[in-house]
């Protein structure tokens, strides 16, 4: 006689008098395949955990994203955020959709000049750039974003010194109704330092002032911030103009647009609560469309939008290590994937899936990581289906920031796989080894022989 | 090992406790199990009955079967 199909049996204890009035859905659908390749199929043959790309999806958004903003305004750019995730793969997606690069250090600047990126459309933000990074930025004819007084002077002495001419714009922190305010990068607009520093690159020799920047926050979640931050920069060139008569070439608004990632905390889920790059466009475009430029003097719009166009793009495939029972009756889970290669669990309540079918009975439980630290949560309260040990699960919206942030603790990072838009898997980062860790280690000669 | 004789419980999954007027649900497997510790059932034989009719592998479901029993214990629904 043929076996029943087994589940682990379990027992609820039923609550009364606690209903959710928003009635969230407590079955989880099983997410079998991504795009059209299994998941299984995946793990078994790149390993668990895993993450995967979707290049469809990162192209779908950033499409989706260009042409919110090309239908509303006329001369619209974007500039790929290395730091949310620079594999060489995911940047090259974006640059073949036309995307520039923004890099905020030389290892990144670099990284978009291997890419092949022309130097004159890399954007070269953050405060800290060597004198050797500035004078190379400067000889490719990149945007220069000056971050602070220093670094204008330096780069005024380095003009002097090695005749160069860079094309600059100066980050502007501002006061746009948001807490926390971000004043510690760039140029007060408030206090008047902002148009301190244009007035000294305007005096200066070699500098030309080409544009105006800001990025006034992350994973932000009003867009009237947006409608005040692009007022202050429209009022920065306006003054521009009509003192100067200089006419700024571009805007950058920077990034800042969030996924649809749950922040933890949150009552609701993101998805309920993310504004759509719809009304961000429309809250940035409406002021500097009214603002009163000539058509022929509207500035470029820059936007260094990353979160947003690979977030949703990104999975992580795990396996179930082990079922626990804590002291206090409740149910743990250990993955095979902790805090190490998923950072942003610091931040979101990621949304997880198991990878198979299974009944209709769910309980609550923690999953945890497999690293022997306290702090390896990935969420501290989830209700899932009945999991087994071997059990694979799907982490959602993982796109941005791991596979920057990430941490070689313990073990190794895994492979990463991009599936292309024809659903071939491309392995884009290898699985690291322990002689790749430990390729840049050096023993003392009297340790040699330990 | 068996469950009070005051414990109610359907085929549904349904289980409730007049002593404390708990309730609680259990999945078919739950539900079977329960039926079993009905009557006086030592481990093993609760262990052979069920590896014989489900596709388990018999460690897997000992694991299983000892975190049942300790949520029954922990829910005082069994025989001291």
């Amino acid at each position: 006689m043929e076996k029943l199909k087994y589940e682990r049996p379990v027992i609820k204890k039923l609550i009364t008098g606690f209903t959710n009035k928003f009635g969230s859905q407590s079955k989880n659908e099983a997410v079998t395949h991504i795009e059209s390749v299994n998941v299984n199929e995946l793990i078994g043959k790149y390993g668990s955990p895993l993450f995967v790309l979707s290049e469809r999806q990162i192209r779908r958004n950033y499409q989706n994203a260009t042409r919110i903003f090309r239908t509303r305004y006329p001369k619209v750019q974007f500039a790929w955020s290395y730091k949310t995730n620079y594999l060489n793969a995911v940047c090259r997606v974006f640059h073949q959709e036309g995307s520039w690069a923004e890099v905020v250090s030389g290892f990144e600047y670099d990284k978009a000049i291997a890419n092949g990126v022309p130097g004159n459309k890399i954007i070269f933000n953050g405060p800290d750039k060597k004198d050797e990074e500035l004078i190379r930025a400067a000889r490719n004819n990149s945007l220069i974003h000056i971050d602070h007084f220093d670094e204008l002077y330096t780069l005024i002495k380095l003009s002097d010194e090695y005749q160069l001419k860079p094309l600059v714009a100066i980050r502007v922190n501002m006061d746009t109704g948001i807490y926390p305010k971000w004043d510690r990068f760039g140029f007060n607009f408030e206090n008047g330092q902002a148009w301190n520093a244009i007035t000294r690159i305007l005096n200066s020799e070699n500098l030309n002032l080409v544009g105006l920047h800001c990025h006034i926050g992350t994973f932000m979640l009003t867009t009237s911030a947006y409608a005040i931050a692009a007022n202050k920069l429209c009022e920065l060139a306006w003054s521009l103009k009509v003192k100067h008569n200089k006419t700024i070439q571009y805007l950058d608004l920077g990034g800042g647009f969030p996924s649809t990632n749950t922040l933890k905390g949150s009552y609701l889920p993101g998805t309920d609560t993310v504004p759509s790059i719809d009304q961000f466009a429309d809250a940035i475009t409406d002021v500097i469309l009214n603002y009163g430029f000539k058509q022929e003097d509207l500035p470029l719009l820059i936007l260094e939008t990353g979160r947003a166009l690979i977030d949703d793009a990104g999975y992580l495939l795990g396996t179930v290590l082990a079922n626990k029972r804590l002291s206090d009756g409740r149910r743990a889970t250990i993955l095979d994937f902790g805090v190490n290669s998923l950072f942003t669990s610091f931040w979101y309540e990621h949304k997880v899936s198991p990878a198979q079918e299974s009944g209709q009975h769910t309980e609550e439980t923690i999953l945890y990581g497999p690293l022997c630290m306290n702090i390896d949560v990935i969420r501290e309260n989830i209700t899932l289906p009945l999991l087994q040990k071997g059990d694979r699960l799907v982490v959602h919206k993982v796109g941005a920031y791991n596979m920057t942030q990430w941490m070689q603790f313990i073990t190794l990072r895994p492979n990463v796989v991009m599936i292309d838009k024809d659903n071939n898997t491309h392995v884009i980062r290898n699985a690291e080894t322990r002689e790749y860790i430990e390729s840049a280690e050096l023993i003392p000669p009297h340790l040699t022989n330990a | 090992m068996r469950l009070k004789k005051n414990i109610a419980t359907s085929e549904a999954g349904f289980i409730f406790n007049p002593g404390t007027g708990d309730s609680y649900s259990s999945n078919p497997i739950g539900s079977e199990i329960l039926s079993h510790l009905k009557e006086d059932i030592d481990r093993k034989e609760l262990i052979d009955l069920i590896c014989s009719k489900y596709d388990v592998d018999r460690i897997q479901f000992e694991k299983d079967i000892d975190d049942f029993i300790s949520q029954l214990t922990d829910n005082n629904l069994l025989d001291d």
